[in-house]
């Protein structure tokens, strides 16, 4: 299990006026990530998702608090923690005079693959996001999506127990990213914990055991996408308004919901069960999907 | 850990490799353009001590040139550390963080000795006289160790990239015509002199030229170089201890 526990971090910067001053990214934070679930980090942007994976995966200190991977602490096991966990950073990070294969290479060296497993592992995962013709390549010349998909499979190289993923399907087409979900849920099954990054709504939902939805680096909700929605209430009621925007109000019974919208006059009523993005835009107060 | 320290320079061998016929070119116009302007062209007029000028500039060349080549091998890890991130693959896999350090520098080491190899060997084509022995080498290596150190040192801990290049400018360039390297620093005002005897390239350069003709190496400047080598590693283990904060 792992465990946070008044996790903090704070960043010295320089504000608009130029004087130094403090950002807290994450203002002291409690939380318990247990084994084998997919569990799903969101929140709209700056709202302290990346900094916590950094912290998690030892890239970065916390300001205060502390985080337990089992009985292992990070400020003292880092080494040993460094062991069990994958990490697939939102920013894409190989080596940019490297080809594909070499940072793949370097990946497994650094995890001390023994050279024979690593050529195995390394064509098996090309060919599974079908980059094998791009072995030689220098990473430059790949696509975006192809990074993307390459940045996913370098850190299962080493069999990682715990897997991070910072927004692991941005910018990929929908065939892919339904792949990518295929091979997260691949890798639950076969007993890795998976904690993600996620702006798109519809995969947190089709992902996650359980998410926490973040705010200006404070947690304001966390369960099952099911309860957050029961909480929020099931039914939705859409229309426009008088400057055509759309606006929605949730209500937790299906009469209450009828009622409401006989009784509306404006444009394009819909009534429809209510998902995660209505929790998220209730709680937030903002849309997530740019 | 040396296992690490191998994966490290391998990378930086791995690049080194494939672009080691553009590098050695490259290594060669500047020395060229010393010996030919200052060997040849200011330095038959010259003499020092009795010598030939050639003979005490061959030393001076590859005192400055080991002392760019390694320090410059390392500003591109500055650019993997802001812009691509890419040495984030070393702080989250489960390896002692040094041993990156320590490879980092071995390859930039490297890069460095190449480069003198390089002036050993034109410089004995443009007809200079000098010996090589292996603590003539060994100075070498703990000069180019120094500014490895002080490149990682740097490339680790430098906010932006003109500033990497503000200390190219402002402290290597200086450092590469006053350090003993074109004249003897006997030759400056007393503080100067003194100044320059606190550099680690002043002593560099007095010993490959005492060295280099036949002369008794000083051992205080052989001390010097190894203070050096040990405070800048310190540097590099303290700044690659921050790079995780
Ligand atoms: N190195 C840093 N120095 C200063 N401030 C930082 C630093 N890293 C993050 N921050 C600030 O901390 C806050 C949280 O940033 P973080 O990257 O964790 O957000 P996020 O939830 O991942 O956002 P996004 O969805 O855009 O990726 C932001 O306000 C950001 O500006
Ligand atoms: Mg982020």
């Amino acid at each position: 299990m792992l465990c946070l526990e008044g996790v903090r971090k704070v960043f010295p910067y320089k504000n608009a006026a130029g004087k130094d001053d403090l950002k807290v990214a994450v203002a002291g934070l409690d939380l318990q990530i247990n084994k084998g679930e997919i569990f799903g980090l969101l929140g709209p942007n700056g709202a302290g998702k990346t900094t916590i994976i950094r912290m998690l995966t030892l890239l970065t200190k916390p300001t205060a608090g502390k985080i337990y991977y089992d009985d292992l602490d990070t400020a003292i096991a880092a080494k040993q923690i460094k062991q069990l966990i994958g990490v697939v950073p939102q920013h894409i990070n190989f080596d940019q005079d490297l080809t594909v294969g070499e940072n793949m290479q370097l990946h497994g060296r650094l995890h001390h693959i023994p050279a024979k497993k690593r050529k195995i592992i390394i064509d098996k995962l090309l060919n599974y996001v079908e980059l094998t013709d791009r072995i030689n390549d220098n990473v430059r010349a790949l696509s975006g999506g192809m990074k993307r998909r390459l940045l996913i499979v370098r850190a299962l190289m080493h069999e990682p127990d715990i897997l991070f993923l910072d927004e692991p399907t941005v910018a990929l087409d929908p065939q892919v990213r339904r792949r990518i979900w295929d091979l997260i849920r691949k890798m639950q099954r076969s007993g890795v914990t998976i904690v993600l990054t996620t702006h798109y709504i519809e995969e947190a939902e089709a992902l996650c055991d359980r998410v926490a939805i973040m705010n200006k680096g404070r947690l304001i909700a966390l369960d099952t996408p099911q309860a957050l929605q029961q909480k929020i209430g099931s039914y939705v009621v859409e229309w426009d308004n008088e400057k055509t925007e759309r606006e929605f109000k949730i209500f937790h019974s299906k009469d209450e919901a009828k009622t409401f919208a006989d009784n509306l006059f404006q444009e394009n009523i819909l009534r429809r069960h209510a998902n995660l993005e209505d929790v998220f835009v209730e709680l937030t107060g903002r849309r997530v999907n740019k | 850990m040396l296992y690490d320290i191998i994966t490290a320079f391998w990378r930086d061998w791995i690049v080194l490799k494939r672009r080691m016929i553009k590098f050695i070119l490259s290594r060669m116009v500047a020395p060229i353009l010393y010996l030919v302007a200052f060997g040849w062209g200011l330095g038959r007029s010259i003499t020092t001590g009795g010598g030939a000028y050639i003979n005490f500039l061959v030393p001076g060349i590859l005192a400055l040139n080991s002392m760019n080549i390694s320090f410059n091998s390392l500003t591109s890890l500055h650019g993997e550390r802001v812009y691509h991130k890419s040495i984030e693959e070393y702080f989250t896999a489960p390896i002692n963080p040094l041993s990156f350090a320590i490879g980092k520098i071995l390859a930039a080491i490297l890069r460095g000795m190449i480069s003198s190899a390089i002036i050993i060997i034109l410089a004995y084509a443009f007809g200079a006289d000098f010996t090589i022995t292996p603590l003539f080498l060994l100075v070498l290596i703990l000069n180019c160790a120094i500014f490895a150190e002080i490149g990682f040192y740097a490339a680790m801990t430098i906010a932006s990239y003109e500033d990497m290049g503000r200390f190219n400018t402002y402290i290597l360039l200086p450092m590469s015509f006053l350090c003993g390297t074109f004249f003897s620093p006997d030759k400056l005002p007393t503080a100067f002199y003194y100044f320059v005897h606190i550099l680690p390239l002043t002593h560099t350069s007095l010993l490959l030229r005492g060295i280099g003709s036949g002369g008794v190496p000083n051992m205080i400047s052989v001390a010097v170089l190894l203070f050096y080598v040990i405070t800048c590693f310190s540097l590099c283990v303290y700044v690659t201890k921050k790079a995780q904060e």
